[in-house]
């Protein structure tokens, strides 16, 4: 019951860590940060998934999303990157 | 509880710190490189932390073949996004931040300008 209770706690509180890096996405000054922000979003609340998946007891199914969900996010992250230098090479 | 569940405690904390002080080094520094350096190295080590956290917590089954999975995973792959970001903005031509001194430096920041 205190596992429970604790790991309800850690989410919450991750929920807080997570709306931070949002300002950096809405006001960012460059398209570089604004990415840099999404990615940090993601990357937390990949370990949120899993604490849902502990505090609903379903750890099986939370697991293969939270895996498929890491490598979306990496995907991303590299396609943004090449975007960033595919117009540059063109010219 | 068992003693892992007792091991697993001060772990999930400590990886909620890391990410909490990555988050506050995403808003709080200058420019975008030293942002790249809070959420390259801060935010890998907290979540890296918090799944071994979850991963004592689990014990030895396949869900925990599976969170090891993703602690390799995420130890990869999160470092190589931030550099790949970083020198993609580096070759677009952003400018890093500098400090302006009392001397010529700011003159000649303001030249490259």
């Amino acid at each position: 019951m205190f596992e429970y209770w604790f790991f309800v706690v850690l989410a919450a509180s991750l929920t807080v860590i997570i709306s931070l890096p949002l300002y950096r996405v809405i006001v960012g000054p460059t398209l570089p940060d604004r990415m840099l922000g999404a990615s940090a979003i993601a990357t937390k609340t990949m370990v949120l998934i899993l604490l849902i998946g502990f505090i609903f007891d379903r750890v099986d199914m939370f697991i293969d999303i939270t895996l498929a969900y890491a490598v979306l996010n990496f995907i991303g992250t590299i396609a943004v990157a090449k975007y960033l230098t595919s117009g540059k090479e063109k010219k | 509880m068992s003693g892992l569940d007792i091991a697993a405690l001060p772990v999930l904390a400590a990886g909620t710190f890391f990410l909490l002080i990555g988050s506050i080094g995403l808003l709080r520094l200058p420019d975008f490189y030293s942002r790249c350096h809070a959420t390259g190295k801060s935010d890998t080590l907290g979540v890296m932390l918090l799944v071994l956290g979850l991963l004592l917590v689990e014990g030895l089954t396949l869900n925990a073949a599976k969170l090891l999975l993703i602690l390799t995973f995420v130890g990869l792959t999160n470092p190589t996004a931030t550099h790949a970001l970083a020198r993609a903005a580096f070759q677009v031509g952003l400018k890093p931040w500098f400090r302006r001194d009392r001397s010529g430096d700011s003159a000649a920041t303001k030249e490259e300008d």
